[in-house]
């Protein structure tokens, strides 16, 4: 299992690389201008001007390259050089430099050029950074909140099947995932914001938790986004939890497990969920990196601001470095965690080789 | 700095709510605690020369000012000027080459150094730096020089005469930098320069102490702001992002801000909003002209791609005036303003419908006639064949009408296709989005400048209230072509060397009465002599303001945040 | 006291008996497994009645849902006389109308024609990819590297670009072609098919991972079973549940899919219905007219709640061990 993660990791350089190509090309040949968003009072000649300002006169290539080059050399010695001086942990060491460059004309070191954003023209990273916050507290939290839902709603509506509460949760999460977040999100507002008046409809994303009034604010403009969104999860995994549960209660190891006098608890938590758990452990891996890519629409309802709606202002004003750097992030983080779920694989069932 | 803002709100609230009801615009700095502003774009920068777009304009506005702005009525007023330079007055000289701005005395930035010539002289110089990309490079158009007099007096020198020499350092467009905070901001180093661009020092009503791009602003009141009285708000949170529906209901239904900005939203929808009772939608005019354009070259897909949509091919069916005019006679445009925007859009015939000076009385249009339109086909030889769509010499009239995506627009669009539907039309519409419609890329068929579609709807506007540039768009070769790589402003593909003459003549003209005269004319021409363009609705803005906000003047001949600094609390 | 029991006739034990009744038909199981199954018989019944509605409606209730009628907009449906008499109420437009006066009943059976064709094609297209690659992928060895380097590929392409991308190069094609919905419709459920079977792809190939180590499928190897047979017989039938699921979950999101996109301005043209456009032009005035959003929604929901009845009622009967319980 070592021998193959160690051989994953290797192969997933390349495939990266692969993606990030594809990932331009398509950025590429998307149609679509930064100036799309500028007033039409603002005449061609100046649109053409601030294009090239953009560095979009470069050959594609030219682009790719230097994007690349900003992403894997660049970044990573502004973030030695921040831990080195800024960070907690490592802040101790001596200050490095790595992301200074000397420049003879002015005879002096200055930074070296980051990937910047057509929109802000400011370092991307540094807004990706600032958007983390939020969507952990917001998309993170729902997802926790949702798997831990899901799941014993899925093992008991499996173990008690057809029952009332089978039924019921059926219904519920099924309705729950064909009503989209577009709707459930304002419908939420109209009940809890506007008619009682209990919730905050837009988040704050400047508010600083320091103490119990301020954690209880925080709690409140949190709740109908993570409602909404933890709609969406629970009924995906309850979904498949049940069925996998079913498949496996039935097998014959079960009836073993019960013959040999095992108490059901162990039965069912132990041995027929863990032979269960392939499937549902695909989803949430799967899950997990669009924790990262954020819920555009939700987010988009509630003004969270989280990484979902970076990604989708991007989109809009065609700001193509900001797009390709967060969805290739995004796709670092979907090789790595389908790169988990398959080491999971072998934990859950020692069976399944790769070598 | 959180707990004394807070302090102030508190102490201003027990100290002034009795004399509220009196007389609430009164008082010190700070007095009325916090104001929340909510944009649904989110502001991206808040350097105006850096980026074209009106989130990051009217939210700059608050913290950096030009020397002049317009006001409500379009009429320019001094705000770090002395008084607006005219010809009358010896600020702007008689052979209109040059304008002479003079600087308030007193005038402190943010960080309280003095405001002086020298940051004029700067400004346009960042602006006009050849390889800044700098988005109002069009304010400093025809600029030979800037030059400081004293340290008050700026004089800027134009190669030609300019009869609106109001370009540079007026309007939200182009306000006055701090030379000092953007000195290695020039040219290409602009875009290294985050924090300046994140936090201008600047001499508006507020200051920035957080810049979230793309999501919030927080600001409080700056200490050396002119009027020691103003601001009345200590602090203000500008928030950005999310829906026009969810900005105005946090206004209208749920209070939680109180000022929310284009609400773009159906009539029905804000008038049941504004029933949350807790503020009030207002609305302005200025001149926003959504528009009907006819193509008139053929953008059909058969053709090769260096003819399609140029000048070599004229337009199957829309080359010919009569059905042109059929096409907008059969329009019925109160009805698409009831649908679509309410008390916040009229009618209208004409591409400049204000100021005064230029609107043209052209009515003609405004009552739909679909019977005297049949009549007109008929009489043009185009006559109905079995499937109801009106031919001639095997030229059907099938029209692909594109717009961007946008409920409304949308709803027009159906509209529209049911009206021409009665004269024998046959419409398939398309809606694209926004971002790739607006957009100038060249590679793509859908941009509204290549226009491979018969007829295409959107919005446009000019800057201020001088509509010269604006009209002199659509002059022969100034269409969007392969060779010019689609670029180009004058969309229809019109060409009138008469009204060639008229852009000319206009440049010229300095006398008020007499632009007014040509500028009628030339929108007459456009409009309801050749009906290249056929103008449906005048388009207001609308913003609501909490009820409890005072002081809220609409204003969209600039940034609608420019007299922020006059806002206040009041009782209710 | 006689001992009957032990009576036993040796040699009639060791005979060869001929079954009382001659075996039944597996199928003929299934199907009474099937009908066993109230949930299923009612979520199928529910699929044929909207499929009949939306394919028959427009014969029956011959009214254009693109027709305008300006002056009977924010016609409230009949139902709502029950309690409120000054409703403004339309004999002939039993659902009301929308806000430019189009007939709602008859923009949701053109509305249902679409979301359903669109629902179950990019459903049916994006099932069959995912399993084939799932299947492909955890069965043989050689190929896993490759299609889940793929899968990772895709899951990471942004949806937004890739569909603006599709569109500007194939729109023109397939519009002369098929005309401009038809085109718009290849488009669309091929595009939403091709991104949305990563899941299936990775969920199936987990489970043949944990599956063809298990001892049958040695054993069927080991007879000399072809690679086919083990997956039509062995594997397949194995995975069938997840795949149930992924069916169900991949109708409301081709569903929902299809609106963001008309949302986006990439979808169908403006004036074409379809349940998820429905449901989203309908949320700003959720509170003055809940029909508008109710209608759809219990309409996509009911039928992805009939689909997910039906896939466990299939499922059961499918499965011998659940089979005769």
């Amino acid at each position: 299992m070592l021998t193959f993660t160690i051989r994953r990791l290797i192969t997933s350089i390349p495939t990266l690389l692969f993606i990030s190509i594809v990932i331009f090309a398509l950025l590429k040949l998307a149609p679509g201008d930064p100036m799309a968003q500028v007033p039409l009072t603002v005449p061609p000649e100046v649109k053409q001007k601030m294009r090239e300002a953009l560095g979009l006169g470069a050959p594609a290539y030219v682009q790719y390259f230097k994007w690349l080059n900003q992403f894997f050399i660049v970044e990573p010695q502004f973030l030695i050089d921040w831990m080195t001086r800024d960070s907690a942990l490592f802040g101790w060491l001596p200050d490095t430099q790595f992301s200074m460059m000397y420049d003879p004309e002015l005879q002096k070191l200055v930074p070296q050029q980051r990937t910047i954003s057509y929109q802000t023209r400011s370092p991307i990273m540094d807004i990706v950074i600032q958007r983390i916050p939020q969507t952990l507290w917001v998309v993170g939290l729902a997802y926790v909140v949702g798997i831990l839902i899901a799941l014993p709603i899925g093992i008991y509506s499996a173990y008690r099947h057809y029952s009332v509460f089978d039924q019921a949760g059926t219904f519920i999460t099924m309705v729950g995932f064909s009503i989209p977040p577009f709707f459930t999100g304002p419908l939420l507002i109209v009940i809890f914001s506007v008619s009682l008046g209990w919730l905050p409809s837009i988040y704050d994303t400047t508010h600083v938790v320091e103490n119990w009034a301020s954690f209880k604010y925080q709690l409140s403009q949190m709740i109908l986004p993570v409602m909404v969104l933890a709609l969406q999860t629970t009924a995906q995994i309850s979904r498949y939890m049940r069925a996998s549960m079913l498949d496996n209660l039935n097998q014959d190891y079960v009836r073993t497990a019960r013959a040999k006098g095992l108490k059901e608890n162990t039965v069912v938590m132990v041995h027929v969920l863990r032979n269960s758990m392939i499937p549902v452990i695909t989803v949430i891996a799967l899950g997990v990196p669009s924790i990262f890519g954020g819920a555009i629409i939700t987010e988009n309802v509630f003004g969270v601001n989280g990484i979902g709606q970076l990604l989708i202002t991007a989109l809009f004003a065609n700001d193509t470095p900001m797009v390709m750097t967060i969805t290739f992030i995004f796709a670092i983080m979907i090789v790595a965690f389908n790169l988990i779920a398959d080491v999971l694989y072998g934990v859950l069932d020692p069976r399944i080789r790769y070598d | 700095m959180k707990l004394r803002t807070f302090l102030l709100g508190a102490i201003a609230t027990t100290a002034f709510a009795p004399m509220a009801m009196a007389d609430a615009h009164e008082g010190e700095r700070g007095r009325d605690g916090e104001v929340k502003v909510i944009y649904w774009q989110a502001p991206s920068i808040l350097n105006p020369y850096l980026s074209g777009g009106t989130k990051d304009i009217e939210s700059s506005s608050l913290i950096i000012e030009p020397m002049g702005r317009y006001d409500q009525d379009g009429n320019p007023v001094p705000f770090l000027a002395t008084e607006i330079p005219t010809v009358a007055n010896g600020g702007v000289s008689e052979d209109l080459t040059s304008i002479t701005w003079k600087l308030q005395e007193g005038l402190k930035w943010s960080d309280g150094s003095d405001v002086t010539s020298a940051d004029l002289v700067f400004t346009a110089k960042y602006c006009m730096d050849p390889e800044g990309g700098c988005a109002q490079l069009a304010k400093f158009e025809g600029v030979e020089s800037v030059e400081a007099i004293d340290a008050l007096t700026t004089k800027v020198t134009f190669t030609t005469p300019k009869p609106n020499p109001y370009g540079p350092f007026m309007g939200g467009q182009s306000p006055v930098i701090q030379a000092a905070q953007f000195a290695d901001c020039l040219g290409a180093r602009a875009p290294e320069c985050t924090d300046a661009n994140f936090g201008p020092i600047g001499t508006g009503p507020f200051v920035v102490t957080n810049f979230k791009p793309n999501d919030v602003i927080q600001l409080v009141a700056n200490d050396n702001f002119r009027d020691p009285n103003k601001p009345a708000f200590a602090s203000m949170t500008f928030k950005g992002g999310g829906s026009a529906e969810a900005s105005g209901r946090a206004v209208l239904e749920t209070g939680e801000f109180d000022y929310a900005w284009n609400l773009q939203l159906a009539p029905d929808v804000i008038s049941k909003m504004a029933e949350g009772g807790k503020g009030t939608p207002i609305s302005a005019f200025g001149a926003l002209v959504e528009r009907l354009e006819m193509n008139l070259t053929n953008p059909s897909p058969d053709l090769p791609a260096e003819t399609r949509a140029t000048v070599a091919e004229p337009h199957p069916f829309l080359s010919d005036i009569a059905v042109r005019e059929a096409l907008s006679m059969a329009i019925n445009r109160q009805e698409l303003v009831d649908v679509g925007y309410g008390d916040a859009g009229r009618p209208t015939c004409n591409l400049v419908p204000a100021p005064a000076l230029y609107a043209s009385d052209n009515t003609g249009c405004l009552t739909q006639d679909i019977a005297g339109s049949n009549a007109m086909l008929e009489a043009a030889g185009w006559v109905k064949g079995a499937d109801g769509i009106r031919a001639k010499d095997g030229v059907r009239i099938s029209i692909l009408f594109q717009t961007s995506t946008n409920a409304v627009r949308q709803d027009f669009q159906a509209l529209i296709k049911d009206s021409w539907n009665q004269i024998g039309v046959e419409t398939e519409l398309r809606n694209l989005d926004g971002s790739v419609f607006f957009g100038g890329d060249p590679g793509s068929p859908d941009t509204f400048q290549k226009f491979y579609a018969d007829v295409e709807m959107y919005a446009n506007v000019f800057d201020g209230t001088d509509p010269q540039n604006y009209l002199a768009a659509y002059r022969c070769g100034n269409e969007p072509k392969p060779s010019s790589q689609w670029q180009g402003e004058n969309i229809n593909r019109f060409c009138d060397p008469a009204y060639d003459a008229m852009i000319d003549e206009l440049a010229k003209t300095g006398d008020l009465e007499k632009r007014g005269e040509l500028g009628k004319k030339m929108n007459d021409m456009l409009t309801k002599d050749s009906f290249t363009i056929v103008p449906l609705v005048d388009r207001g803005r609308v913003s609501a303001h909490a009820n409890s906000l005072g002081g809220v003047i609409l204003n969209v001949f600039d940034s609608e945040l420019w007299n922020a600094a006059d806002w206040y609390r009041t009782g209710n | 006291m006689t001992d009957i029991s032990t009576e036993i006739d040796p040699y009639a034990a060791l005979q060869d008996k001929e079954p009382a009744k001659p075996p039944r038909n597996q199928w003929l199981d299934v199907w009474d497994q099937f009908k066993k199954h109230k949930g299923a018989v009612f979520g199928g019944g529910f699929l044929v009645f909207i499929t009949l509605a939306v394919l028959l409606g427009p014969y029956i209730w011959n009214v254009d849902p693109q027709k305008l009628d300006i002056r009977n907009k924010d016609v409230r449906p009949l139902w709502t006389a029950l309690w409120n008499s000054d409703a403004k109420t339309l004999w002939h437009r039993p659902f009301g109308t929308d806000n430019l006066g189009r007939d709602l009943l008859a923009q949701m059976i053109a509305g249902g024609r679409a979301s359903m064709a669109v629902g179950w094609t990019a459903m049916l297209l994006s099932l069959s990819i995912g399993t084939a690659v799932g299947v492909a992928a955890g069965f043989f060895k050689r190929l896993d590297g490759l299609l889940m380097r793929m899968t990772d590929l895709f899951l990471s392409l942004p949806i937004l670009p890739l569909l603006l991308v599709a569109v500007t190069l194939f729109r023109q094609p397939l519009r002369a072609n098929f005309g401009p919905e038809g085109g718009m419709f290849i488009l669309i459920v091929v595009v939403v098919g091709l991104t949305s079977w990563m899941q299936t792809a990775r969920i199936v190939r987990g489970e043949v991972l944990a599956l063809k180590e298990r001892e049958f499928i040695l054993a069927a190897r080991s007879i000399g079973t072809s690679s086919r047979a083990i997956i039509m017989r062995h594997l397949l039938p194995n995975v069938i549940s997840p795949i149930m699921v992924s069916a169900t979950l991949g109708l409301a999101v081709a569903i929902i899919t299809e609106s963001a996109l008309s949302f986006l301005g990439v979808g169908f043209p403006s004036d074409f219905p379809t349940w998820g456009k429905m449901l989203a032009d309908a949320v700003p005035r959720m509170e003055q007219f809940p029909e508008r959003v109710l209608l759809p929604g219990i309409a996509i929901s009911l039928t992805v709640l009939g689909v997910n009845y039906l896939g466990d009622g299939l499922r059961d009967a499918l499965d011998p061990r659940i089979r005769g319980r």
